[in-house]
């Protein structure tokens, strides 16, 4: 049952080292408040699982709380490379990266297995990439029917899914709105589950359809206003742009990356 | 505006631009890449294929975005879409489901059989663009990744590919294929009745390209005007072959450039507005 929380308390009673999380949210919703506060409560030798690694998990990785990282695209969307994860992956600074990688396809094809508690995704992909040469978790299946060869990965499961809302009642329901990514999906695969929101509101104001995680299937519940900053959050504000071609400069350079975040995670207060 | 359509003057990527919109028309549904596949499937929108059915893998179906966007999810997207679905419902109903008609895609490094390399960048490595397991354990380069590609190639009906010539992107075999365009012999479509039939036409800021028949290499069908023979060659990686009825392309009109600048003049304002903030 959903326990309103700080992020602080979330955090430190949820995440522990060694553990598999994902942090998910498309371009939209990207949980950043949550992955401060798990380099604040230095959690070392995780497995990251995320479709699109941008500046959360270079910072996560340049952090040193990262050992391995799955993921299927990797860069700073329309400016260039993470300076963190790269130095991490050719020169093992601040530690010695592994990476899995896979395309968008069967991440969010595994993801969707996660949570309807099957051990594989199967999906016709991988056809003729080599990627299978390099991931040795991309296999082939064939079909008892059709015959046809299918690709088949095994399902995430994260140990704890991470993501960022629009709201949660005050009962713990929480709504997602806009590009929804696999965020359900994460929450649902996941053994344990933290939502950061903007705000607790007495009615979600729903229609039918609406993307709704009913308060039983989330952990954990912590505000926090702008907690997907510098990504953004529909109908609350927009994407950081400057943010994320800034960032190209503080992360290129270690000394700069870590002036960074003694000053804007470590210096700063608990959530 | 009473300049001429034969004597409009326009950039090479201009032209590029204007020739890959063209390439789409009014009744497809797009599977759209970030970047210059965006920029193209937006003009075509906002010109001659007002109906085009634009598609963007962080799940906005049917989007018509005033500004081009930066990243692949941003709020433009979704708030000017038809609808928005989860991106497992994008990738196993849309696109596996056999929706799309044209998947348009961008690409780092391209090679003789249309292969598609977004992965690693190749040390000097002997057996480089042999098989990618050893670019890929000793790059030069590490590249973003595959993000949608490797299946937007191959479950999208056709694909359409669009990207700057250069003897650095045109490579004769790609360092590792991240998508497949027919595979390192041209064959690795060959007998797969359950995927789509692949590059249809690559469109480069210098000529148009289309899989031979038989061989499926890529050659020359249209060079744009200005362009010549030697100026493709020099910036080709391969042996490049020039179809015999060799066309020049037709010059973009008054209205697609006027489309083309005011589109890029809006995104600039926009993203440059959101910096002030």
């Amino acid at each position: 049952m959903t326990k309103f929380m700080t992020l602080k308390d979330a955090v430190a009673t949820y995440v522990k080292d060694g553990d598999t999380i994902s942090l998910e949210g498309f371009t939209h919703l990207i949980p950043f408040a949550a992955g401060h506060e798990i380099i604040r409560q230095k959690r070392r030798n995780l497995s990251l699982i995320r479709m699109t690694p941008d500046l959360i998990y270079d910072q996560l990785v340049g952090a040193g709380c990262v050992r391995k990282l799955t993921f299927s695209w990797g860069g700073n969307p329309g400016v260039g490379s993470l300076h963190r994860v790269r130095d991490a992956i050719e020169h093992e600074y601040p530690c010695k990266l592994e990476t899995v990688e896979h395309s968008h396809a069967a991440m969010a094809n595994a993801y969707e297995a996660g949570a309807a508690g099957l051990p594989l995704a199967v999906f016709r992909g991988y056809v003729g990439s080599e990627l299978p040469l390099v991931n040795k978790e991309i296999a082939t299946i064939t079909c008892p029917f059709s015959g046809e060869q299918l690709a088949a990965i095994p399902s995430i499961k994260p140990d704890v899914g991470i993501i960022h809302a629009q709201k949660a009642d005050r009962a713990g329901n929480v709504l997602i709105e806009g590009i929804i990514g696999v965020q359900k999906e994460v929450v649902l695969s996941a053994k344990r589950s933290i939502v950061t929101v903007e705000e607790i509101v007495d009615d979600l104001d729903v229609t039918p359809n609406a993307c709704v995680l009913p308060a039983w299937t989330v952990d954990a519940i912590a505000v926090a206003p702008e907690g997907a900053k510098p990504s953004y959050t529909l109908g609350y504000y927009d994407r950081d742009n400057n943010y994320y071609k800034q960032w190209d400069n503080i992360s290129r350079d270690r000394d700069s990356f870590n002036q960074w975040l003694e000053s804007h995670v470590f210096g700063q207060g608990d959530v | 505006m009473t300049t001429h359509n034969d004597t409009a003057q326009y950039t090479s990527s201009e032209m590029m631009t204007i020739t890959a919109a063209r390439a789409l028309s009014n009744d497809m549904t797009c599977f759209v890449g970030i970047g210059l596949p965006s920029e193209a499937a937006n003009v075509a929108r906002l010109t001659h294929a007002p109906d085009v059915t634009l598609i963007y893998e962080s799940g906005t179906l049917q989007t018509k975005p005033d500004v081009l966007p930066l990243s692949i999810g941003d709020g433009e997207l979704c708030e000017s879409a038809l609808t928005t679905v989860s991106v497992p419902e994008m990738f196993r109903y849309w696109l596996q489901g056999g929706h799309i008609d044209v998947g348009f895609l961008g690409t780092a490094q391209i090679d003789r059989f249309a292969n598609l390399n977004t992965t690693v960048i190749a040390a000097n490595h002997p057996e480089s663009g042999k098989n990618g397991a050893h670019s890929y354990a000793n790059p030069k380069v590490r590249l973003p990744g595959g993000g949608g590609a490797p299946e937007i190639s191959t479950n999208a009906k056709e694909v359409f590919i669009t990207v700057k010539h250069s003897k650095r992107t045109f490579v004769k075999d790609v360092d590792f294929i991240t998508t497949i365009g027919f595979g390192r012999d041209g064959k690795g479509r060959d007998n797969l009745p359950t995927i789509g039939r692949g590059p249809s036409v690559v469109i480069t800021d210098l000529c148009i390209l289309k899989p031979d028949p038989a061989t499926k290499e890529l050659i020359v069908t249209s060079l744009h005007p200005g362009t010549t023979k030697q100026d493709v060659i020099d910036a080709t990686g391969w042996e490049i072959k020039f179809a015999d009825s060799l066309e020049t392309t037709p010059t973009p009109n008054e209205k697609e450039l006027q489309v083309l600048r005011e589109l890029k003049a809006r995104t600039e304002k926009a993203h440059s507005a959101q910096e002030i903030k």
